[in-house]
């Protein structure tokens, strides 16, 4: 039988506040030592208190709003009970009643659209290691603020549920609300999936996949899972609802809780924490600190930047900002970090035709030359200055720099030495400039023309072998040691060859 | 309260408490003496004062610590098996308070565990005794520290009042004893027994005494998102005092005669001083007791869902896995009383029976906070017994939880309604019993009830 497979995708996503959400520790735990994040309202001694960090509300604002989801005026924190020697406190400080940002929605690049239920803020649990006969406890991820986002079943297809989870993490990357490092668990996603015959109307039972760290796991989890539920469905049998485990090795998901009965958490408004209310007027200021996001670029540059090239650069919101503020569209300090520059209004690109050619070139070469670089991942870290590349751009246009040239200077401009240089000494200095003066290039192809060597060439080109142009271009690039337009040169010659 | 740094030394003053502590061991009273470190803080204040330099408003003054509160001297034991051995690398709010004005904490006080009790019998060292009848209980949760303000081994005593915790201790052994409004005080560094009711008070013999206390204690705390801005130094002007309210509900039997008669002896004497004494009817407090014992063991659960013997206290030994850490580590560490909370919070909240009883109980205590609201429309102040009856004997009650949850019938209300509440003494029964009525008022008039207490002497 065919059937219509319904997904929905819980993800959460780790923010890239300074401190955690309830205590004054560090939150980037990454390259610690296990434990060595942790303060006593992390670990739970008695008499501790939670202390609401504000960062995490207004980064909270702007992941919604990257959704285009409602702010609630008004939220609350409630307590979810388990014991897990994960869980210091014996809950999790969750919003399970009234969570902070409503329902919103998430374009695919497709042209898809997947309604988001809610999203609300929590903290993260901490990470156990398992051995033989004892387990190990790492308390630094206690605590650092999560907002886990919950989308509707209006994903169809594995390959919808990838791209909408990739698009997740360019939403909240561009928003700089979340680091987005996958490899260390910064977004991990909780995938539901169903099986209904087609053209029924009701939903089948669901099994819930726990726990994916990449878009490719989600991908293939959900594709194994529709094959799995089709099979057991196909024999007449039921899908037991369940919590599954995804292995990347085997490419199979497995029951994780089947002995286990259903947990109840025993919600309870957390009385530690008074409600979060928000004033209109706070919710409209942090909003307007939303950079531009993918759509925006979509839309601003989806003409001159080509498909696939503006899809590549769309996974780099520092790459999008660089182009930006080169086309002239964002102020300097948009580009230079990782949360900062939210503080500037953005303003949308009014595209002018003089930014275009800038526009093409430098998406080409972030897309081909500077994501192909062995180092790239650390030149992406530290772009060089929007003036730079501006005037990259600039010299490419005017024809100073040949296409070998520009590519050149432009990875010159990534050591960190050039960056209080301007780019016009820097092609001076690596003597790549091109010869553009018609009077000098003129005199050059004269004396080129008047060397015995090239009389054959003269005549042959005359006699309408159209090929032996290149060899007296040749010629004169070899004469002005290469710094001559080739274009301008061929052109001359043409004249005066005619 | 004011030490006279010219006739007598703080050296003097904490060896005489220390003195007088060990004088009284037989009535258990505390679970820690701080002999070594209050000497050392004594010594280092006698020497500030010989220097000519400036000390605190508390220089020197010895006091009594609920053994609930953190600090680094002594272990926070909250009377429990579970806590045994914790040593607490923090300092509660409130203790920085007191001891940066330059109290001495000579000991931490006996309570019931986890302040579980009415009574300190449920502590794991053993229960108070009163101070008045050795065969009586000290009242609780705070029993110790009652008793140690009550038997004049120091000069104020700390104390956590989440149904009453406070001031039915201080009626028990004739001392005054104060919650104040919710928020008032910082609750960091105390151990928590149910988070939207729990209030930091004292236990003082004068009102005087709690009135400083309470300038020094009170203040909104980074640390407690719950705490208010400080009003208790900032509300200037007193409105006068004119109309004090009596509650009529509770003017019947269960109230024994002794203290009802001790309730009118007072109204003719406020009437004597030109006060308008008024009658009201607040028939939703008869919900208060059933609600308070729904909302506060959940909270109770939730709270004591830290102690797994995992990361720090008592670990039983008996464990091969980890459900059996937990379940032999929470069955042998925390007291029968504790237990019986854990089981009924998880019960109110389990997802079967939230909204019938988590749920419904949230909701009459909106509607016991209006009653309040609308008695304060009517009067200044509300007198009150804090319990039904005097302290009753050592073993009385404690294998008979219901009758032991009625004594907070008349205190537990405050707490669910946020209003502060100061217990003062009012003479005695005729077996020499101490008796306690509770002056109550709206949410943040402490300061000028505390003022207004001096008028019922």
């Amino acid at each position: 039988m065919k059937y219509y497979p319904t997904i929905g995708i819980e993800c959460h996503v780790q923010l890239a506040t300074k401190t955690k959400l309830f205590s004054e520790v560090d939150n980037d735990a990454r390259h610690k030592e296990p434990n060595s994040c942790v303060s006593p309202v992390d670990y739970a001694l008695p008499g501790m208190l939670p202390r609401l960090n504000g960062e995490a509300v207004r980064l909270a604002i702007l992941a919604g709003r990257a959704m285009n989801c409602e702010i609630n005026a008004s939220s609350r924190f409630d307590r979810k009970h388990y014991f897990y020697p994960d869980s210091p406190k014996g809950y999790q400080i969750t919003q399970f009643y009234h969570p902070i940002i409503g329902e919103g929605y998430v374009d695919l690049p497709s042209g898809g659209k997947v309604r988001i239920e809610h999203a609300h803020l929590e903290g993260d649990a901490g990470k156990l290691t398992h051995f033989d006969s004892y387990s190990l406890v790492d308390l630094n991820r206690v605590d650092t603020p999560l907002i886990e986002i919950v989308s509707m079943p209006d994903i169809h297809s594995a390959k919808d549920a990838h791209d909408y989870c990739k698009e997740l993490w360019r939403l909240m990357i561009f928003a700089g609300v979340s680091y987005g490092d996958l490899y260390n668990g910064n977004m991990r996603f909780d995938v539901n999936v169903s099986l209904a015959p087609e053209g029924s109307n009701e939903l089948g039972t669901r099994a819930e996949v726990k726990n994916l760290n990449s878009f490719r796991s989600v991908e293939r989890a959900v594709e194994y899972e529709i094959k799995r539920q089709s099979k057991i469905l196909d024999a007449g049998e039921k899908v037991i609802q369940e919590t599954r485990g995804w292995s990347d090795a085997t490419g199979e998901t497995t029951g994780q809780r089947s002995k286990e009965e259903a947990k109840d958490y025993r919600y309870m408004p957390e009385p530690d924490i008074p409600p979060i209310n928000l004033s209109e007027e706070f919710i409209a200021t942090e909003s307007a600190k939303l950079p531009l996001m993918p759509k925006d670029y979509r839309e601003k540059f989806g003409e001159i930047i080509p498909h696939d090239t503006l899809e590549i650069l769309l996974d780099y919101p520092q790459l999008m900002r660089k182009i930006a503020e080169v086309a002239g569209v964002l102020p300097e300090e948009f580009n230079s970090g990782h949360t900062q520059g939210r503080s500037a209004k953005p303003t949308v690109p009014s595209q002018t035709s003089s930014a275009t050619p800038a526009i093409k070139l430098l998406s080409n070469l972030f897309a081909s030359v500077l994501l192909a670089e062995e180092k790239s991942a650390e030149y992406l870290n530290d772009l060089p200055a929007g003036k730079q590349l501006g005037d990259l751009a600039e010299m490419n246009a005017k024809k100073e720099l040949s296409s070998t040239a520009t590519k050149e200077v432009f990875l010159r401009l990534f050591d960190p030495q050039m960056r209080n240089k301007d780019t016009r000494s820097i092609a001076k200095e690596l003597g790549v400039i091109q010869e553009n003066d018609l009077g000098a290039l003129e005199k050059i192809v004269d004396a080129v023309l008047a060397k015995p060597e090239t009389q054959k060439a003269q005549e042959d080109f005359r006699n309408g072998e159209e090929k032996v142009i290149g060899f007296l271009v040749g010629q004169v690039m070899k004469e002005s040691h290469g710094k001559a337009n080739p274009s301008s040169v061929q052109e001359i010659l043409r004249k005066k060859l005619a | 309260m004011k030490i006279a740094n010219k006739t007598v030394t703080a050296t003097r003053l904490v060896k005489d408490a220390l003195e007088k502590a060990k004088h009284f061991a037989d009535y258990n009273i505390f679970t820690f003496l701080n002999e070594e470190g209050a000497l050392k803080k004594a010594a280092e204040i006698d020497a500030k004062i010989a220097r000519g330099e400036k000390v605190g408003r508390l220089a020197g003054v010895p006091y009594a610590l609920k053994d609930n509160f953190l600090s680094p001297e002594g272990d926070t034991t909250a009377s429990a098996h579970i806590l045994e051995g914790c040593a607490s690398p923090v300092t509660a709010t409130a203790v920085e308070k007191l001891e940066a004005e330059g109290a001495i904490m000579i000991g931490r006080a006996n309570l019931d565990a986890f302040a579980h009790g009415s009574s300190t019998e449920n502590s794991y060292f053993g229960p108070t005794l009163n101070s008045h009848d050795k065969t009586r209980v000290a009242g609780g949760s705070s029993g110790g520290s009652a008793v140690a303000v009550a038997l004049d081994i120091v000069e104020f005593a700390t104390g956590t009042d989440t149904g009453g915790s406070i001031r039915q201790p201080a009626s028990f052994n004739g001392v005054y004893g104060f919650k104040p409004t919710y928020g008032t005080i910082s609750r960091y560094g105390v151990v928590a027994m149910a988070s939207s009711l729990d209030c930091i008070g004292f236990f003082t013999k004068t009102p005087e005494d709690m009135d400083l206390l309470m300038s020094i204690a009170a203040g909104q705390d980074p640390k407690d998102m719950t705490t208010l801005p400080d009003y208790y130094n900032t509300n200037s002007k007193a409105s006068p005092v004119h109309k004090i309210g009596i509650i009529k509900d509770f003017d019947n039997d269960v109230v024994d005669a002794n203290i009802r008669n001790a309730l009118k002896d007072k109204c003719e004497l406020l009437k004597s001083k030109g006060y308008e004494i008024v009658e009201l009817e607040m028939p939703t407090l008869k919900y208060a007791l059933a609600a308070y014992y729904i909302i506060q063991p959940a909270e109770v659960a939730s709270n004591l869902s830290r102690y797994d013997g995992v990361r720090y206290g008592f670990r039983s030994n008996d464990s091969s896995n980890l459900d059996g850490l937990y379940e032999n580590t929470r069955n042998e560490g925390f007291m029968p009383e504790n237990k019986r909370r854990i089981m009924i919070g998880n019960f109110v909240l389990s997802s079967g029976f939230y909204d019938a009883y988590f749920l419904k109980a949230a909701k009459a205590r909106t509607l016991i906070i209006d009653e309040y609201n609308k008695a304060f429309s009517k009067c200044d102040f509300i007198l009150t017994p804090v319990s039904p009856n005097p302290a009753f004997k050592l073993g009385e009650k404690v294998n008979d939880p219901v009758a032991m949850y009625l004594e907070d019938l008349m205190s537990v209300s405050l707490n669910l309604a946020g209003v502060p509440g100061l217990a003062i003494p009012a003479g005695e029964t005729a077996e020499g019993l101490p008796i306690g009525l509770q002056l109550v008022g709206p949410r943040r008039s402490d300061k000028r009830l505390i003022e207004f207490a001096k008028e019922i002497i």
